[in-house]
């Protein structure tokens, strides 16, 4: 019996590419700021994509982090030196 | 598991031009007095709020609701201003300023979000159901004659393939939906590790099921 598209199935693939959490997390700045400006960060850092494609909490604080970067843009604009 | 590739590590080649703002944020958290406080109390203000939306964003996941996002928000934006001050020649450019900090308040969300789990939990973490596994990966109910043999060799396999370890994390995370940031905090671990740990158990279970013909092997299309 196969059941290749299952969820489980997904869940126990592993991608040999991935970085784990340390490495991610250590450049998950320098990632978000890629994506922010437009680049393709999973072009040139292939296994912190596929290690935010298989960890959750990862990419939770992956999106978080995006998002945080967006809204300040959004919000602050040009925010200047600090005053 | 992988490594970054060394040569496409720091894309950026030091000594870094920083961009205004990042420069500003450096020159005013290196300063003595007035101003240094003054770039404190600017940065807590941002990180705050960065926590505030972080939180609200997670709380439809989170059993956590009013008063106790705010509790963590606070907590999250105080913590990481300390780590970022204190870690501030950790900072090396690749990045805004700004984005390197959000980093930090954003992990610690994590972090407190996972010990907050603790404050009541739904299910042990070492509890055992298996009738739980086809609810949590999807299975219908209607179609068990379909997936019982494979989540039956799935068990075979857990009992025969992993190690203790491997057991322990593979039940808190797969059977019992144990956040994994929670995880961390109840076996006194990191996410690295217990992320390793449940990466080596998952192609370990899934190679079993390979060999015994219940998963098709993929490995022809990543290779």
């Amino acid at each position: 019996m196969s059941r290749r598209s299952s969820a489980l199935d997904h869940f126990l693939t592993t991608d040999p590419r991935d970085v784990g959490c340390e490495q991610a997390l250590d450049l998950l700045h320098v990632y978000v700021d890629l994506v922010a400006a437009g680049e393709q960060p999973e072009l040139t850092y292939p296994g912190i994509a596929a290690h935010l494609d298989a960890c959750g909490p990862c990419s939770e604080d992956f999106h978080g982090l995006l998002d945080a970067v967006r809204g300040a843009t959004e919000t602050l604009g040009s925010p200047g030196l600090p005053r | 598991m992988a490594s970054v590739d060394p040569s496409q590590q720091r894309p950026l080649a030091l000594p870094l031009r920083l961009d205004p703002e990042s420069a500003g944020w450096l020159r005013g958290l290196r300063s003595a007095g007035a101003v240094r406080d003054a770039t404190l109390a600017r940065l807590h203000t941002t990180l705050l709020r960065i926590a505030l939306s972080e939180t609200r964003r997670r709380a439809p996941r989170l059993r956590i609701a009013g008063p106790e996002l705010d509790d963590i928000a606070h907590q999250a934006a105080a913590d990481a201003l300390m780590a970022i001050d204190r870690k501030l020649d950790g900072f090396r450019g690749e990045s805004r300023f700004t984005t390197w900090a959000y980093k930090f308040v954003i992990l610690e969300v994590s972090s407190k979000v996972g010990r907050h789990f603790w404050r009541n939990p739904p299910v042990p973490f070492d509890a055992e159901d298996w009738e739980r596994l086809p609810g949590r990966f999807g299975f219908d109910p209607a179609r068990q004659s379909e997936w019982r043999e494979l989540i039956d060799a799935l068990r075979h396999a857990v009992d025969e393939q992993l190690t203790d370890h491997q057991r322990e994390v593979f039940v808190a995370l797969a059977l019992n939906g144990i956040p994994l940031d929670a995880l961390v905090i109840e076996l006194d671990s990191n996410r690295g590790a217990i992320y390793k740990t449940l990466f080596d158990a998952r192609r370990k279970l899934r190679a079993a099921l390979v060999a015994d013909g219940h998963l098709q092997d993929d490995s022809t299309e990543r290779s």
